[in-house]
């Protein structure tokens, strides 16, 4: 459907032996969704709506049985060097240096020689603002720098996708929004193709081009809204009452489906 | 900003004093129960008597041979049994079907307690060193095994998800996720061998044999010789706490990354 895509899901589907409920249940039901070069794209739903196994597909941590999920028009299997995650919890190695977790990525896919992988090192952790903490272990970090730490260690690999599962969702709402901002700002310098997964609205909505809602049982694609703001964006955007707009017209639709069926 | 607060020696040495305090008021009561002839030498010595007799052997006895050969002794089975016990637990901890294979033995061994099987030990080697030697190291062993094969089936599932995504090899994963994050766990199972070998050195000496400080212990009791007792006693227990320091010392040099150290 677009000639430029980046990155094609088409009609996944996802279902898995549930051993507690002792019946299969239905992750994703028929995902279809394609992601543009240099696009942000934010997905939203209710738990269990199906977001991080879509995005642990995409990632190739999850094999999949329907549909095909390719990037620049190639067929993926399994991880590759063409993405990486950011995850919820920051995932640092904690016995290693913040320049150390930052060349972790690069270190494990072997693509760039030593010198290279000390260049970009020392150019992303300066990118994601942590020049001078480099010899810091991440406990001495805190969380907001740990996920900046985490961000660098995706960019340093240089994806052509980045992947973000919810890689705020640890955080306090002040050091939220600010990290909202340097997103934007790290993002309009390093221009990759972005999924962003949250829970939060009104964070998909201030950081992305379009949001894909989703609903659960079965996890599926409700509908994609399309974010008209120009960039940069600043964070009184937030204020502005188209944003809201939009902001409720996405929440109407998460509710709606909370109150359709609920199953005891 | 607020001056620094002042504080007195006292209050900069609280633990110090009053622990050291303490011991040397004990010493000193003891050394004049001894002084004044109320303790029998049959039940009981004398600081004084001990330092004599400790002087004496030092010079003139045994001791030094003793305590080279209850130390050797210690050295080769505590090396051997970190050796394996590490190598071994890695490769347990690894390997589920080899977990599945050696765990009623590894549990069963685990629980007896290691002085019920002396006695068939001294059948296998003897009296002479290689069964002090294999008591040592079927001590520490254990309890370095079981800690390294914890530690390795601890790896952190965030982590291991993380280098996944990075397309990381289970050789990768292996040497940068597993065998980092067990380090700690190594160190403690160390830490307790030390401690779990010192008493089996002491033990096989008193089983049999004719030298060492645990053979000293026993002598001392079996001819009431209680200040040559009291010599062996205080060289056990100041090796137990260099070790223990030592071992420690290796923790936190290895743990430099972690919280609140």
């Amino acid at each position: 459907m677009n000639g430029n895509a980046k990155l094609q899901i088409e009609h996944v589907s996802k279902r898995y032996w549930r051993e507690t409920l002792d019946r299969e249940v239905v992750a994703l039901s028929d995902v279809s969704v394609s992601v543009a070069d240099g696009e942000f794209l934010a997905i939203v739903g209710p738990s269990g709506c199906g977001k991080t196994t879509l995005l642990n597909i995409v990632a190739g941590l999850l094999p999949y049985e329907e549909g095909t999920v390719s990037i620049a028009g190639k067929k993926i299997q399994g991880p590759g060097i063409d993405r990486s995650v950011v995850f919820q919890h920051s995932s640092l190695l904690p016995w290693r240096t913040i320049a150390g977790n930052v060349r972790f990525g690069m270190e494990l896919q072997r693509r760039f020689d030593k010198k290279t992988m000390t260049e970009r090192t020392e150019h992303f952790i300066k990118m994601v603002g942590l020049a001078g903490f480099e010899r810091h272990f991440p406990s001495e970090l805190s969380g907001g720098m740990q996920q900046r730490v985490n961000l660098a260690r995706a960019l340093a690999s240089d994806p052509e996708v980045l992947l973000m599962d919810e890689p705020f969702a640890a955080l306090d709402a002040q050091t939220r929004e600010f990290m909202q901002a340097e997103l934007l700002k790290i993002w309009s310098a390093a221009r990759k193709t972005v999924v962003f997964i949250t829970h939060q609205i009104n964070e998909a909505v201030y950081l992305a081009d379009r949001v894909v809602v989703m609903s659960p049982r079965p996890g599926r694609i409700k509908d994609v809204f399309k974010v008209p703001f120009s960039r940069p964006r600043t964070l009184h955007l937030k204020r502005d009452p188209q944003f809201l707009e939009i902001e409720e017209a996405i929440w109407q639709l998460v509710e709606e489906k909370s109150h359709e069926r609920t199953p005891a | 900003m607020s001056a620094r607060p002042h504080k007195t020696f006292y209050r900069k040495h609280e633990s110090s004093i009053l622990g050291y305090g303490v011991l040397l008021i004990t010493l000193i009561v003891w050394q004049a129960l001894w002084s004044a002839h109320k303790l029998s030498p049959l039940f009981m010595s004398g600081p004084s008597a001990i330092a004599t007799r400790f002087w004496d052997d030092l010079l003139h006895g045994h001791l030094v041979q003793d305590f080279a050969y209850s130390g050797k002794n210690f050295v080769i089975g505590f090396v051997l049994a970190a050796a394996s016990g590490v190598v071994l637990g890695v490769l347990i901890g690894w390997y589920k079907k080899l977990e599945m294979i050696t765990a009623p033995f590894t549990s069963a061994l685990y629980a007896t307690p290691r002085v019920a099987m002396v006695p068939l030990i001294i059948i296998w080697f003897g009296i002479g060193m290689w069964s002090k030697v294999f008591i040592v190291f079927i001590s520490a062993f254990f309890p370095i095994l079981i800690n390294t094969i914890g530690g390795i089936q601890a790896i952190d599932r965030d982590l291991l998800k993380c280098a996944r995504a990075f397309c990381a090899t289970d050789r990768q994963i292996f040497m940068t996720v597993a065998i980092p994050g067990a380090v700690p766990f190594i160190l403690t199972g160390l830490r307790q061998g030390v401690a779990l070998g010192l008493i089996g050195v002491v033990v096989g000496e008193m089983f049999g044999g004719s030298q060492g400080i645990g053979f000293m212990v026993a002598y001392g009791g079996q001819t009431f010789a209680t200040d040559t007792l009291f010599v062996g006693v205080l060289i056990i227990a100041f090796a137990g706490i260099v070790l223990s320091a030592a071992a420690e010392q290796l923790e936190k040099r290895f743990s430099r990354w972690r919280p609140d150290r």
